[in-house]
């Protein structure tokens, strides 16, 4: 249809947890080297949308997918897809800082180590802090552990460690929400960096970080139905979004009317 | 205006508090109580052996005959059965705990789980002194039968060990698995968001989070090994004996005890007080092993909070 080019395609994508059905029905087209921002109120299925994409959701017992989710092509669910190799493909920032109780340099290189890196490590490492915009914090002290950095730090040390394993695409599940406006502002400036060499997918709960760091924004809610399912209700520019929505209800979450 | 309603701010009297506090401070003392109290019965019974003309420090620190009665009183006889049927307990409970606990909380379904754990309790729950009859009746047959009877003798610190092993399994393993379950989710949600393998995210990430746990699971293994008394006094023999074969009896520093005690023993004799002294070995055995633990882990271990 036209010369964009999409990472992920989901096609009626629908996500249970057991019996219940979560998310219902998505149909997305994430473009490559963009942001594409998830808003929506609290638990309407925004971080289950995110973590199907990596196949994050399936270490819970009983969650499955109905649909389908396209990345670069190929079908994320085929039976021969190994989860292993798409987690490795597509790296993750979740909501809370999670380093590993290990050394700030073995954070970052454990992840490369595992996947068979044999380049010169010290390198990678100096290079994902330096992406990560971490560097000049830590350089004289890469054998401490990566617990004794701030908050602002460990979620900059996590994004480093993400991407030492070079993936394509980065999930962020509401990466700056346990963050100060300080280090958020910093994670922000890094996204826009990021996404020269990435895609990244980013829920998010705060308007002003959607509004200004994604260019794509997908509003979801839960249907109205009764049945509490979470679906995209308008997907579109993040300045269309923001701005002129076509949806009564998208309008009303970004001016703060309700949500 | 209305007047305030909180106008006393004096501390009120409380007397169920302070009772409730009497009595939490009282039932910790107790345990502390029995401690202190066992210590000075054990050290007071124990001076009296060494305070014998007839013993000489040095002279049995490189003696290796244990035979009170003719004033022999080397120890190696009894530690080297001891350290025996001990390592060769943790070689099996260590190794095949731990595997047990990394599978329960790391692979099993919650449904597998909630079958293996009950059937685990179990086998913790089993009187020590089946273990022994276990050991005398199944284990020592079996070896004789694979290594044959001129090799193994009927009474013999491997089957005891070996016994003893499948004991503290269920001791290693629950403790273990607790500091397993305990590293946090968010660690493991890392690893796999990174691209790790099951394997990789249990024995790379969990497996070292949890490992101040289970050097505490291995410690208490291994003094509970030191300290076992029934299935060592069953199977492993009766009679002290130097060697590092586990085919041929020896007998342990507790098995000894219950010998001796379990005969007619009169009050002063060089055996009563000898097995006073085994006893305060044994307890500074296990709390030199509780202080090494302690700084061990302290050093190692991988503090995630």
């Amino acid at each position: 249809m036209n010369d964009k080019e999409y990472i992920f395609q989901t096609k009626d994508l629908s996500i249970y947890y057991g019996n219940f059905k979560a998310v219902t029905n998505i149909n997305l087209n994430i473009e490559r080297n963009k942001i594409t921002a998830i808003i929506g109120p609290s638990g309407c299925g925004k971080s289950t949308l995110l973590r199907a994409f990596n196949r994050m959701n399936e270490l819970s017992t009983g969650t499955r997918i109905e649909g389908g989710i396209q990345f670069a092509g190929q079908d994320l669910y085929a039976p021969d897809v190994d989860p292993v190799e798409v987690r490795y493909r597509i790296g993750m920032v979740f909501q809370k800082p999670n380093p590993f109780p290990k050394s700030i340099y073995e954070n970052i290189a454990w992840g490369a180590r595992i996947h068979g890196y044999n380049g010169n490590m010290d390198e990678l490492v100096e290079n994902s802090l330096k992406k990560a915009a971490l560097w000049d914090e830590v350089k004289d002290k890469l054998r401490q552990s990566g617990l004794a950095l701030s908050g602002g730090q460990q979620q900059r040390l996590c994004i480093a460690r993400a991407l030492a394993v070079q993936p394509e695409v980065i999930l962020m599940d509401e990466p700056a929400s346990a963050l100060d406006p300080i280090a958020t502002l910093k994670i922000e400036e890094l996204m826009q960096e990021l996404k020269k060499d990435y895609t990244i997918v980013i829920v998010t709960h705060n308007m002003q970080q959607a509004a200004r760091a994604s260019d794509y924004t997908a509003m979801m809610m839960l249907s109205e139905d009764g049945k509490r399912s979470g679906t995209v209700i308008e997907f579109a520019d993040t300045t269309k979004i923001f701005t002129r929505p076509s949806d009564k209800r998208t309008e009303g979450y970004v001016t703060g009317r309700y949500g | 205006m209305n007047q305030l309603k909180t106008t006393n701010l004096r501390r009120k009297h409380r007397p169920g508090e302070s009772l409730i506090q009497g009595l939490l401070f009282a039932s910790g003392f107790v345990s502390i109580f029995t401690t202190l109290g066992i210590i000075y019965e054990l050290g007071k019974e124990a001076l009296l052996f060494f305070q014998m003309p007839e013993f000489d420090f040095w002279v049995s620190l490189t003696n290796t005959v244990w035979q009170p009665q003719a004033g022999e009183f080397g120890i190696w006889p009894l530690l080297t059965a001891t350290f025996l049927t001990s390592v060769i307990a943790m070689s099996i409970a260590i190794p095949f705990g731990l595997a047990v606990a990394i599978y329960l909380s790391e692979y099993a379904t919650p449904k597998v789980r909630s079958t293996l754990k009950p059937v685990l309790e179990v086998l913790a729950g089993i009187p020590t002194i089946v273990y022994g009859y276990f050991a005398l009746m199944f284990m020592t047959p079996l070896l004789r039968s694979i290594f044959g009877t001129e090799i193994v003798q009927v009474y013999n610190t491997a089957s005891a060990g070996l016994v003893m092993g499948i004991l503290i399994l269920p001791l290693i393993t629950s403790m273990s698995e607790d500091a397993l379950n305990a590293v946090p989710r968010s660690l493991r949600e890392a690893a796999y968001g990174l691209g790790a393998t099951k394997l990789e995210v249990a024995v790379q990430v969990v497996l070292p989070a949890a490992l101040s746990g289970i050097a505490a699971a291995v410690i208490l293994g291994i003094s509970r090994a030191v300290g076992e008394t029934m299935i060592v006094a069953l199977a492993a023999g009766a009679g002290p004996n130097f060697t590092f074969n586990p085919f041929v009896g020896a007998e342990t520093v507790t098995g000894h005890i219950v010998r001796i005690s379990g005969g007619d023993l009169s009050y002063d004799s060089v055996d009563y007080n000898s097995i006073f002294a085994l006893g305060l070995l044994l307890f500074f055995i296990t709390l030199s092993l509780n202080v090494i633990s302690q700084r061990i882990v302290r050093r190692f271990r991988e503090v995630y909070e």
